[in-house]
């Protein structure tokens, strides 16, 4: 009976969340589409060109919210990972298994944007630039983590290794980015166009703005699908289990 | 302490009678040093220049060759259980096991550095430097790659896994081993403070790895 | 004036990043919606051959103890 009512428990809460993901999904997805569309109305036909970099500037409009999201994504990760490591929460696991591959994404994003942006500005598309450089090394983390996912098969012990290997990830990632602005500092001591102007005029500041919001609220977006599927995923292959169970049963009996 | 040396100890002795890892490890060292200037050509003010970041990158490759053998064998006959029940803590367990791999493999790669950096023609006066700086930067290979052998362990394609999660971790070892030896090479900055980062990346490594090992070990042993 | 040439030189790079944004972000949520219909045409595959949760399984009985 114990048994039964601890499966139970571990079901409801995945349950509960199904219901409020489909009670929140419609809104924030409105709600991304309008700031969406805000932000790029004001990106491209409200917000002047910068004195320094010309129409360029417009994809800086992106290229910070990814840079930011995929320092975000990394961050609920780590989050996910502490509640799973410490209370062996289900839907934790769930939560930074899915964060995962969207992080990933917004990563390589906002390192494709900022090469695509670096090559009208430095000349070349990649420089070995502190921030690159160090956002490069985050998407390798990123890599690790979904490659541990996926070499694990049982789900509960890759949620738990997975967990281990983010926090480690999250205490290295400060020294990381020390260690490479160090390195950088060494190496090109003329360094390249610093992108962070005097100071950003409010109307570059303001579509940059919505746009954060509108990519964080996508962010949110994918994750909750990506968790429900995952939940759903996780019931699927329960119930394919028992049934596997069942019929091995059944056939003992006929036996 | 006599439990985690003793184990230091049987480690050590396992690897000896094996010897296969050691001259792997420093074999493997020793190709991809000499291969390098194949690619790069055999200017030699070029390869001099460029020494210490090809000794060091081929030495963490070096060592992640080895590194994920840490725990294998003693999980595959079972030891590894028998030593978890004993008196050792896990965490203590861990350190052991990447402490002989330090002694094991870090030691000898450090040692054949100054023979291989001959090749690349290494400035007289940065011997010395790589040595120290290996001695240092060795222990935080060892333990990191001991963290990864742990998560990995069990896994089928482990050794790729291995290195695809370990290498980021290596970032802060590389840049600051590198950076010391160029602080006495070229300057202008200095190498104490290069060096005393190193050293303290290498001694966080030896007290935090060992938790999170110990975690991912009682992972694999339930 | 600005320092550098306007839209007209550099229009490819912003598009291109634009696009391949679009294009990434595109992909990312299709591949999230598709694994969405797969897992629920599993879950209504198990449940057409008599397969189903617990809890489910106890509300069609008509026990509200499961909810």
């Amino acid at each position: 009976m114990t048994q039964a009512e601890g499966t139970f428990n571990r079901l409801a809460n995945p349950t509960r969340f199904m219901g409020l993901a489909s009670t929140i999904l419609p809104w924030l997805t409105c709600l991304t589409a309008l700031l969406l569309l805000t932000g790029l109305y004001l990106a491209f036909f409200v917000a002047p060109e910068d004195y320094q970099q010309g129409h360029t500037v417009k994809i800086m409009f992106i290229h910070v919210p990814f840079a930011w999201l995929a320092m975000m994504g990394y961050s609920v990760i780590t989050i996910a990972s502490i509640g799973s490591l410490i209370w062996r929460h289900p839907m934790a696991d769930v939560a930074a298994k899915t964060a995962a591959p969207i992080g990933a994404c917004f990563t390589l994003l906002a390192l494709v944007t900022g090469s695509l942006w670096g090559k009208p500005m430095w000349g070349t598309y990649w420089v070995w630039d502190a921030r690159l450089t160090s956002v490069l090394l985050l998407f390798f983390l990123y890599l690790g983590l979904m490659a541990l996912w996926q070499a694990i098969e049982e789900p509960s012990r890759a949620g738990r290794a997975a967990a281990i290997l983010a926090i480690v990830g999250s205490v290295n990632i400060p020294i990381i980015k020390f260690s490479v602005d160090w390195w950088n500092t060494l190496h090109q001591p003329a360094s390249v166009a610093k992108l962070d102007g005097p100071s950003i005029h409010s109307s570059i500041l303001t579509p940059l703005l919505i746009m954060a919001a509108a990519f964080t609220c996508l962010f949110f977006v994918m994750h909750l699908m990506a968790m429900r599927t995952e939940v759903l995923r996780r019931r699927v292959q329960a119930l394919q289990l028992t049934h596997v169970d069942a019929a091995g049963v059944t056939q003992g009996a006929r036996a | 302490m006599k439990a985690f040396t003793s184990l230091v100890a049987r480690d050590l002795r396992l690897a000896w009678r094996e010897g296969g890892a050691i001259s792997t490890a420093l074999g493997f060292y020793l190709v991809v040093v000499a291969i390098l200037p194949l690619g790069l050509g055999p200017d030699l003010n070029l390869l001099a220049r460029i020494a210490p970041g090809i000794l060091w990158v081929a030495l963490l490759l070096a060592a992640l060759l080895s590194v994920d053998r840490i725990f294998h064998n003693d999980h595959e006959d079972g030891t590894l259980e028998i030593i978890a029940l004993g008196p050792l803590p896990l965490e203590l367990v861990a350190a052991a096991k990447a402490t002989a791999h330090w002694i094991s493999i870090g030691i000898p790669l450090t040692l054949a550095a100054p023979i291989l950096a001959l090749l690349l023609n290494l400035p007289a006066n940065a011997f010395w430097v790589l040595v120290l700086t290996m001695a240092t930067g060795t222990p935080a290979i060892s333990f990191l790659g001991a963290l990864g052998a742990a998560l990995t362990l069990g896994l089928g394609r482990g050794g790729l896994l291995l290195a695809l999660l370990i290498l980021p971790l290596y970032a802060p070892v590389l840049i600051f081993g590198v950076a010391a030896m160029n602080a006495v090479i070229t300057g202008p900055s200095p190498f104490l403070s290069s060096y005393l980062i190193l050293c303290a990346i290498t001694l966080a490594t030896i007290v935090l790895a060992p938790i999170a090992s110990a975690a991912a070990l009682r992972l694999n042993l339930n | 004036m600005s320092v550098f040439p306007d839209l007209g030189d550099h229009a490819g790079f912003i598009w291109m990043a634009y696009g391949v944004s679009a294009l990434v972000l595109a992909g990312l949520i299709g591949w999230i919606r598709i694994d969405a219909r797969r897992q629920m045409t599993l879950l209504d595959d198990l449940e057409a051959r008599g397969i189903r949760r617990r809890s489910s399984r106890a509300k069609s009985k008509g026990a509200s103890k499961a909810r």
